[in-house]
């Protein structure tokens, strides 16, 4: 079932676009943004509402690699793994990130604190080695800086 | 030296409001074109001033609208600033998009009105938070002041602009799979012909630009074509956004003539290679362009120059790889970004990539073989141009083919010692 909150929403996006399906992105980072993540019944609630068919929308859920089809933690790291932060070094904060969390790319903690995933180009190369956790972006990072940036996130 | 597209971007202080943006001579060019141009002679003037795509493709802009249908009134037409920047190495719209977002909206307004489009987007990437808010508080001051939306300064003319924000995958920046992004599909590429401008977003008519090309066009209809061909050294006209990545002491983004060498790229504006690090070459366009080596330091970064050396322009920021990083590696990182990002369409692509991804990781943990070489040489004919439905693989293959080429002695050192020597 789908919230009044965001059906509102959706129906806004929906108003938007010619065509019904074209809003089915939108819809899926609506309810994402509510739930954190998109679960298979959420993921049939919106399908009926976008008149898809499940299979359908989970082909598009699963093509965009922000939306989660599984469980994530409370906070997203997202550590660039492309060439200019390869150049700079993101291979030892990644190193740092495993020590410290106990968690590979792709894994959440026990406690749903982080999960880590590994992220193409943030468009800092000129600050490599560069990571964003949720809406925020840290560039030039070194091990001793990201100990302070991880306290901030609870 | 004349910066138009960055000239008023100052990063100490917030981005330009509409207010200061009209202060500095701000939607002018709205008002010329709007007010005292008919749209083809907007387009005819872009043409003229031979502006090139600045994503990459380096098509002439004006000529890529004058395809565009004119001769049906009412017709439903789309306007799409492409801002998914996500070449790897490439962060310069970035700078355009979050220091003078109302710089973007005016050449958005003028590029519609040439094409005569009444709906916009700006298709952004999900990472670029900042720019967001920026871009729908800019759109919305430029719909309060009448710059967007019905009947934009008693001229007839409509514009609805809304911003669209990505949610991943690099194959959203190449044009046709934005359009299937934008309609809520998998970003798959789509065939052409036929081309957008005939036939693109729902069907209609619809031209995408990139966020650099489109910041040009207020300035060309100011100053005229002849005032853009004189910003450059050579006979690609313009300044261009060029930036650095990599072991340099400054590394950064900077706009400069057209056909400005990489010598003095990386040693006046970069201030040249860190202590203890040596130049071994550079992708000059982002990820999917050819190595340049030593020998290539004067080629001036122009669009025929580079292709002249054997690489691209391609989006005009450079990643450096210096003598303390493995070309392997290197070369390795590269072709795992693209193996993750092939969208699966054709089957060169998407069983290709991943194959040549693991070569790369044999040799670089010394578990590869002579043969290997050769494999990966077949690749990158098998993956080039006119074997793929779109650029990915060949993109993809030119930092390999020209790897083999450049760094083969390091690729044979790795085999025949079992190890890769930087680690």
């Amino acid at each position: 079932m789908l919230s009044k909150e965001e059906i509102r929403s959706i129906d806004h996006q929906i108003a938007l676009v010619p065509v019904r399906r074209a809003a089915c992105i939108e819809a899926l980072k609506i309810v994402q943004h509510h739930r954190g993540w998109v679960s298979d019944e959420s993921l049939h609630a919106i399908a009926a509402h976008m008149e898809m068919s499940a299979e359908e929308l989970d082909s598009v859920a699963t093509f965009y690699n922000l939306i989660f089809r599984k469980p994530v933690g409370r906070n997203i790291i997202l550590l660039c793994d492309s060439i200019s932060c390869y150049v700079m070094g993101y291979e030892k904060i990644y190193d740092h990130l495993q020590a410290l969390l106990h968690i590979k790319f792709g894994e959440t903690t026990p406690d749903y604190r982080f999960t880590l995933l590994p992220n193409p180009c943030l468009g800092s190369c000129d600050h490599a080695p560069a990571l964003m956790i949720n809406q925020d972006t840290y560039r030039d990072l070194t091990n001793e800086k990201l100990d302070d940036i991880l306290k901030e996130y609870k | 030296m004349e910066r138009p597209l960055t000239q008023h971007i100052n990063f100490n202080r917030t981005s330009l409001n509409l207010k200061d943006y009209v202060s500095v001579g701000g939607y002018q060019a709205v008002h010329k074109a709007l007010k005292s141009m008919a749209p083809q002679d907007v387009t005819k003037m872009v043409q003229e001033a031979d502006l090139k795509g600045r994503g990459g493709a380096g098509f002439n802009t004006g000529m890529k609208w004058s395809f565009v249908p004119m001769n049906e009134a009412g017709q439903t037409k789309y306007l799409i600033a492409n801002a998914d920047e996500m070449e790897p190495g490439t962060f310069k719209d970035r700078m355009l998009l979050e220091g003078n977002p109302h710089q973007l909206i005016e050449g958005m307004i003028v590029s519609a009105f040439a094409i005569q489009a009444n709906i916009s987007y700006v298709f952004l990437r999900w990472a670029y938070k900042k720019a967001a808010w920026l871009i729908e508080h800019a759109i919305a001051e430029a719909y309060a002041a009448g710059y967007l939306g019905k009947n934009i300064l008693g001229s007839g003319f409509n514009l609805e602009m809304h911003l669209h924000t990505g949610i991943g995958r690099y194959m959203c920046g190449e044009e046709t799979a934005l359009l299937n992004a934008l309609e809520g599909k998998r970003a798959t590429p789509r065939a052409k012909p036929p081309f957008p401008q005939v036939s693109g977003l729902f069907g209609k008519p619809t031209i995408v630009n990139n966020v650099e090309t489109l910041s040009n066009i207020p300035h060309i209809i100011n100053n005229g074509p002849d005032w853009f061909k004189a910003l450059s050294l050579t006979s690609d006209p313009g300044t261009k956004l060029y930036g650095i990545s990599g072991k340099v002491n400054k590394p950064g983004l900077w706009e400069l003539p057209m056909g400005t060498t990489i010598r003095e790229l990386i040693e006046e504006h970069a201030g040249g290679m860190k202590k203890g690090f040596k130049f071994r070459g550079a992708l000059p366009g982002g990820a999917s362009t050819d190595f340049l080596v030593e020998e290539h330091l004067d080629v001036k970064m122009d669009y025929k120059s580079v292709s002249a050396a054997g690489s691209r322009l391609g989006t005009g920021t450079m990643i450096i790889l210096d003598d303390h990083t493995c070309p392997v590696g290197f070369v390795h990182n590269l072709e795992h970004f693209f193996a993750q990002e092939s969208c699966g369409w054709c089957t060169p692509c998407r069983e290709g990539l991943p194959w040549t991804e693991k070569i790369l990781l044999s040799i670089e943990n010394g578990e590869g073989r002579m043969e290997d070489l050769d494999l990966l040489e077949m690749h990158t004919h098998h993956l080039g141009p006119g074997n793929t439905f779109c650029a990915l693989a060949p993109g993809a293959m030119e930092p390999l083919q020209s790897g083999l080429k450049y760094f083969r002695e390091d690729f044979e050192k790795h085999i025949n010692e079992k190890k890769c020597p930087w680690r």
